[in-house]
């Protein structure tokens, strides 16, 4: 390994080149893409622990009417801290730990486009993290405002606040970092005869995904920065008082904060992308009309920003405005799960763990965006704006969503990663207790927002302590079942049945041509692209 | 009728059996039936759960996925029940009539949408199988079925699209009311200030009046728990109430869910929304936009009085308004202010400073022993005056009198192990608003 | 045997602790200004501390990155890909000043005009729709920043200056070193120009004219554009002195100098930049 970790430009020897770190130094020094992307992995699994734990601590608050555990300023720290580390800590790591194990391999490149700039954005991850968790500690406690930082009340809080807004910041530096990375290896990166359209889908997610956070992340970075001003040099951008505009923080967070709702949903899109054919042993239908849609919402989510606030007092016309622009949404999306769908259809299909979370994802993912829809409606979301259904729909599309499509990428890879099969039989028990317990904890909290309980709220009136009993004893097993994975991943890195290089007979893409597990370089020089590996 | 079926079979199952036990242990009411809103549900919902109590199948019997089914149908039974536990509230006025048939449609839609898209993977999830040894076909375009699903969603959105239109351009038209009301938002209390009308000038707080004790769980919880305020909105019934909301600290959230009304309350800036109640009955909502610490503790309730109801609660305002009018003049004595700061400690600033005087520290300090309670009054009226930006401690010079300020800074003065044993007179309190 | 610079070969670069040390560098600079901003006890050390193992990483890294160039270790591909990123990099910077022009944008367009209307009259008697303003709580005059005086000098001044930097890069592409180094030193002197002149106008406002941070809107977002602006402008004077410094050394050939380019791109954004600023902060 270490004599081909030079082949960059073999013979060529650096002055400080003392060959290939091991032990810790390795993964500080990582340039390698295999190495960074299971950083990102574990990070993100570290992550969800975290955000997760939190949210069982709100689970444990609502079981019942009444305080119980935590005081009400507590609480809203928790769901503040749980939305951010799941949002930026887990789920968005873990789709670019997926971009950095796979997108080389996919693609038929030696490695990221700027390697050692790839290591920095995983490590700007540590700080970020130390950053949210340690305001639990500081005077004041972490930010208690809601993951959106809503001023004026985040002007009151206090140092808490301003490590969210730098944990913000250096995400952002690696989330950007990250992305132009990702862009420049998508675009400049290829392997000689893998033109564009015949690029793996899961590449096309990315390169759209890569964009909406390049163009949308130093938004937020703004947003942020205008509320450390205001909050600590006396400027005004949102108080009244000064002719600023509360609601103006409402509209940058937000233009930035839908957006950022696809960056979580694109590559699971491109995940199940792969994994459906696979197991239908058919190759995905419309790879075409595929690429157009996932153009389609990437653009199009830049203008659909205010349907979070409808109730904001935003005049009729631009209500009208952004209702419709959100439901033109669905046509695109809904090409997709079409398309998906027909893949499947007169396939040869068999259902292992990585079909199993597809075919989660498929049907979740479909009734979190039908709730979404609703939502669009303004006048129906004046009603629920605010309320569980609001939970629901966006645990639906991104609990079983994005996560779902990440287990499905994981069970799909782990044995290109590690060279082991994984165990069918806890793979199978993780699938069905996730998609039991999730809709235990998910699907009754919509009959609460409908019923008008509100979120964000510790303690509720007692029409709504059923459904929250129901819903906890779901949260309570969701979590624990995720252990599972935990012990899957490690039976599978320590030992098991070798796997093949092509270990899923329906899998297609140049990622199969190489031995399982990965070489640590997969391509030293650019491969061969076989039409018959197109379109995985 | 499903709905309470799936209610009653889930007290049988071992799950409900469980829930039951742990409802009777926290000495919660019974399962899957409770009020919310308007009081006017009772009479279906004892027509519902009676009807239900026998008939119901054994779908729960399947374990934890019939569950999912069981919700998923309860789901769909609520359309046609409109009970509104698993649906929207029993909607009050006309506009929110029209959300709650709004929803029902989409609801629908949606619905419909899925089954048919779930309908064909299904079959291909039995049919299309490997291990049934059926092979893959090998197609994998067609750009007339690419666009018929492109361009058949749109057309069912745009057919949407009317009723939603319409729907929301009603809800939008605040012209000509009969009464304007504006609500303004406080951490964590709403302050009503009838404008217009015959109770014009009459204004008023909203607090919480849940005791502690059911809150800390040392009581039994009432049948409103956090439901419920000292003074409510109370309103003519038939009647346009146009509903200003702007708030004086953070962003709150004014909603009443019967009436579809939902508005934010936003700090220098003044937003509308109107509702014309077709019942008389009182109406809960809750503020709807997290505002810090209580947020889950300040209620909206509107109590929709006939018109005669509602003269003579004018008449009663108009009384105590006259009498309440304050002596500047009056000379108080410790005592008495003690007693006058006391309550206005209460209603006003205990929420962050606590009853005790300690506060919660850091976010909101002590005042017990504090160096400004304990300082030169002028700091400390100032303080009260004019609060501190950038922190929750708000300016109470708009809210509060100069007697209720004069007295609640003497009490403070006063209590815990301040013990300074002032009175300040109202006019110094006068003297300082100016500056 | 090394490799000529069309390799067709991958180029990957040898593991490396600057990445680290960078992150170490931004926790410093976050803790320190978090203390800093909180009154708390050595924030001002911590964040001094960031700065040093910043500028240290900085060194090293770009360092590390302008021998591996010198060292021919980059093939045109390397090259292509700088290109692209430092082309999203720029786009980048740039949605990063659409935040602040929106936000400017909005408050002109909406927030003042909403808070002067008849609807919020009843909350802010009295007050005029009117620019600039320091909002309806106002109560302390203040005066207008012109934009035919120094601004418009400044203008001036950064159009010459991406003028000079082209006839620079001609002397770079026909290989006459003078006119590179002197058009690189007239840039760099506009641009320290530019920035003394800002600093200047901040004293008056400050001084004379009672514009501040403080001053409502107004000042909020005149401050806030201005001065990040101006913190791209010393980001690019100092890259370009890099640049410079790299020219005396001998660094670039006329085919191959991205590195002069991109430091190009970047000041030519920042002249676009200041371009918007001149026509919706000074003159609009
Ligand atoms: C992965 C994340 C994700 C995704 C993909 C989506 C997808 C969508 N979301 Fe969601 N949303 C969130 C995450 C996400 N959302 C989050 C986090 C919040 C709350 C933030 C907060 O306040 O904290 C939120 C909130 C939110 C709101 C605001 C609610 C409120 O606060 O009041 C709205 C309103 O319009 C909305 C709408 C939609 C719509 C229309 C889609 C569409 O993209 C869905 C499209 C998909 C389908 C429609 C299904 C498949 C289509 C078919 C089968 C075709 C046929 C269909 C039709 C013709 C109808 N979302
Ligand atoms: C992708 C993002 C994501 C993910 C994955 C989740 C996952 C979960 N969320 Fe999420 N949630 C959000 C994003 C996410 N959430 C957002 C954006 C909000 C809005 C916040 C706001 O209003 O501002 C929110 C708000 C939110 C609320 C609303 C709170 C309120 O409004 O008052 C609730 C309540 O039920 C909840 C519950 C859960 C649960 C039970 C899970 C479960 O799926 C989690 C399951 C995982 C575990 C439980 C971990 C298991 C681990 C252990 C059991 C071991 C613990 C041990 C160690 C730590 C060593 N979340
Ligand atoms: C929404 C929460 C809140 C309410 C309600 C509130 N305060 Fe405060 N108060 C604060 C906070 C926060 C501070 C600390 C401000 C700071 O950082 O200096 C404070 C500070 C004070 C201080 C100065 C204490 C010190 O030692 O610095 C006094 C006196 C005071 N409040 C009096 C009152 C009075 C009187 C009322 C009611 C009429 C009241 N407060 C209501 C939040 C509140
Ligand atoms: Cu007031 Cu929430
Ligand atoms: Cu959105």
């Amino acid at each position: 390994m270490q004599a081909t970790s030079h082949t960059g430009y073999a013979g060529h020897h650096d002055h400080d080149s003392h060959g290939h770190p091991t032990g810790w130094k390795r993964w500080v020094t990582t340039t390698n893409h295999k190495d960074i992307g299971s950083m990102y992995l574990w990070f993100s699994f570290v992550m969800f622990l975290v955000g997760g734990a939190m949210s069982l601590i709100i689970r444990a608050e609502l079981f019942t009417p009444g305080l119980q555990y935590v005081s009400p300023e507590f609480y809203n720290q928790m769901l503040t801290l749980h939305a951010l580390i799941m949002v930026f800590g887990a789920i968005m790591p873990a789709f670019v730990g997926f971009a950095n194990w796979m997108i080389p391999m996919m693609i038929g490149a030696s490695d990221m486009a700027f390697a050692r700039m790839n290591n920095w954005s995983f490590w700007l991850l540590p700080p970020a993290a130390i950053l949210l968790t340690a305001s639990i500690f500081v005077p004041g406690g972490a930010a208690g405002t809601g993951w959106t930082l809503y001023p004026p009340l985040s002007i009151q809080m206090g140092m808490g606040m301003d490590m969210a807004i730098f944990a913000v910041h250096i995400l952002g530096m690696s989330s950007i970092m990250g992305s132009i990375n990702i862009v420049t290896t998508i675009l400049n990166m290829r392997t000689p005869g893998m033109t564009l359209m015949k690029m793996p889908l899961f590449c096309w997610t990315w390169l759209v995904t890569a964009f909406l956070l390049i163009a949308s992340m130093p938004i937020l970075a703004g947003a942020v920065t205008m509320l450390l001003t205001d909050r600590h040099f006396g400027t005004s951008f949102f108080s009244a008082a000064g002719g600023g505009d509360p609601v103006l923080f409402q509209h940058i967070f937000w233009f930035f904060g839908h957006p950022e709702v696809y960056i979580i949903a694109l590559p699971a899109f491109g995940v199940v992308s792969h994994v459906i054919p696979a197991f239908s042993r058919k190759p995905l239908f419309g790879y075409v009309s595929m690429v157009y849609a996932i153009a389609a919402i990437g653009l199009i989510s830049f203008f659909v920003w205010a349907h979070h606030m409808y109730v904001t007092g935003i005049p009729l016309t631009g209500q009208l405005y952004f209702m419709y622009a959100t439901m033109l949404i669905a046509v695109p999306t809904g090409v997709k799960v079409f398309n998906w769908v027909t893949t499947m259809w007169r396939g040869s299909l068999t259902f292992e763990t990585p079909m199993l979370f597809a075919l989660g994802f498929l049907v979740l993912f479909t009734i979190g965006g039908l709730t979404g829809l609703v939502l669009a409606m303004t006048a129906v979301d004046i009603q629920l704006q605010d309320t569980y259904y609001v939970v629901a729909h966006f645990h639906y599309v991104m609990v079983a969503g994005a996560l779902f499509s990440a287990y499905a990428g994981l069970y799909f890879w782990l044995p290109k990663w590690t060279g082991h099969m994984y165990n069918e039989t806890l793979g199978k028990w993780h699938f069905w207790l996730s998609m039991i317990f999730f809709n235990i904890a998910f699907f009754p909290q919509h009959f609460l927002g409908l019923a008008g309980m509100p979120r964000r709220i510790p303690d509720y009136a007692q029409q709504f302590a059923d459904f929250n009993v129901i819903s906890g004893i779901g949260a309570f097993g969701f979590g624990f079942s995720q252990l599972l994975v935990l012990v899957v991943v490690f039976q599978a890195v320590k030992g098991g049945a070798r796997a093949a290089s092509r270990p899923w007979d329906g899998a297609h893409g140049l990622e199969w041509t190489v031995p399982s597990p990965a070489p640590y370089h997969t391509f030293e020089d650019p491969p061969h692209f076989d039409q018959a590996e197109a379109h995985g | 009728m499903l709905t309470f079926a799936v209610g009653k079979k889930l007290e049988r199952s071992p799950l409900g059996f469980f829930l039951v036990r742990f409802r009777e242990r926290q000495g919660l009411a019974p399962m899957f039936c409770h009020t919310a809103g308007g009081e006017a549900g009772g009479e279906r919902e004892k027509m519902a759960r009676n009807s239900n109590s026998k008939g119901g199948s054994n779908r729960l019997r399947r374990g934890s996925t019939g569950l999912f089914i069981a919700g998923l149908l309860g789901l769909f039974s609520s359309v046609a029940n409109a009970a509104w536990e698993l649906n929207l509230q029993e909607p009050a006025t006309a506009v929110a009539r029209r959300v709650y048939e709004l929803h029902t449609l989409l609801l629908w839609v949606i619905v419909v949408i899925f089954v048919g898209v779930f309908a064909v993977v299904a079959y291909s999830l039995v049919y299309h199988r490997k291990s049934k040894g059926h092979k893959a076909a090998g197609f994998h375009d067609n750009t007339t079925v690419e666009l018929a699903w492109t361009i058949v969603p749109a057309l069912i959105l745009v057919a949407i699209a009317f009723p939603a239109t319409s729907a929301l351009v009603d809800m939008r038209d605040t012209s000509e009311p009969d009464l304007t009301v504006k609500v303004t938002g406080y951490q964590w209390k709403w302050g009503y200030e009838y404008l217009t009308g015959d109770a014009a000038g009459v204004k008023y707080m909203s607090v919480l009046s849940t005791p502690r004790e059911q809150i800390e769980n040392k009581a039994p919880k009432g049948e409103h728990y956090l439901l419920e305020v000292d003074r409510p909105l109370v309103v003519p019934v038939g009647k346009k109430v146009r509903i200003l909301t702007t708030a004086n600290d953070v962003i709150h959230n004014w909603s009443v869910p019967a009436f579809a009304v939902k508005t934010d309350a936003v700090p220098g800036f003044l937003r509308d929304t109107w509702f014309r109640a077709e019942k008389e009955g009182t109406y809960r909502g809750q503020c709807s936009e997290l505002c810090g610490k209580d947020h889950g503790f300040m209620p909206v309730v509107v109590e929709v009085v006939s018109e005669e109801r509602y003269a003579a609660w004018v008449g009663e305002q108009k009384q105590q308004l006259a009498a309440v009018a304050e002596d500047p003049n009056k000379v108080w004595t410790l005592d008495e202010q003690h007693a006058l700061g006391e309550k206005v400690y209460t209603t006003n600033c205990a929420a962050c400073h606590q009853a005790n005087g300690e506060g919660l520290p850091p976010a909101f300090p002590a005042l017990d022993g504090s160096a400004v309670a304990k300082g030169p009054q002028a700091a400390h009226i100032e303080m009260v005056l004019k609060g501190k930006t950038g922190t929750a401690m708000a300016a109470f010079a708009e809210q509060l009198s100069d007697t209720d300020i004069a007295a609640v800074v003497a009490y403070e003065r006063n209590a815990w192990s301040n013990k300074l044993g002032e009175v300040i007179q109202p006019a110094e309190v006068k003297a300082l608003r100016g500056k | 045997m090394s490799h000529p610079a069309s390799a067709s070969r991958y180029f990957v670069p040898q593991p490396s602790h600057w990445p680290l040390v960078g992150s170490i560098a931004l926790l410093l600079l976050a803790t320190g200004a978090v203390l800093l901003m909180n009154s708390v006890a050595n924030g001002g050390l911590v964040l001094t501390g960031g700065f040093v193992v910043l500028a240290v990483m900085l060194f090293g890294w770009f360092g590390r990155v302008i021998g591996e160039s010198e060292g021919q270790r980059y093939n045109l591909q390397v090259d292509r890909s700088f290109r692209w990123a430092m082309g999203w990099f720029i786009f980048s910077e740039v949605m990063f000043f659409v935040a602040f022009f929106g936000a400017l944008f909005y408050i002109r367009v909406l927030a003042i005009p909403d808070l002067a209307s008849p609807e919020q009259a009843a909350l802010w008697e009295g007050f005029q729709d009117s620019w600039p303003s320091a909002g309806p709580g106002a109560s302390d005059p203040f005066s207008k920043m012109h934009a035919w005086g120094i601004p418009a000098v400044n203008t001036l001044l950064l159009l010459t200056s991406g003028a000079t930097l082209t006839w620079a890069h001609w002397g770079l592409i026909a290989e006459k070193r003078t006119q590179l180094i002197i058009g690189l030193l007239l840039t760099i002197a506009l641009g320290v120009v530019f920035l003394c002149f800002q600093v200047y106008e901040y004293g008056e406002a400050y001084a004379h004219m009672n514009l501040k941070m403080t001053t409502g809107v107004y000042g909020s977002t005149f401050y806030m554009l201005t001065g990040f602006h101006g913190f791209h402008v010393t980001l690019g004077v100092t890259m370009l002195t890099v640049i410079l410094l790299r020219v005396l050394k001998g660094h670039f050939t006329a085919e191959r100098h991205f590195a002069f380019e991109g430091v190009a791109w970047y000041w030519h954004f920042v002249d676009v930049v200041w371009l918007g600023l001149f026509i919706v902060i000074y003159w609009l």
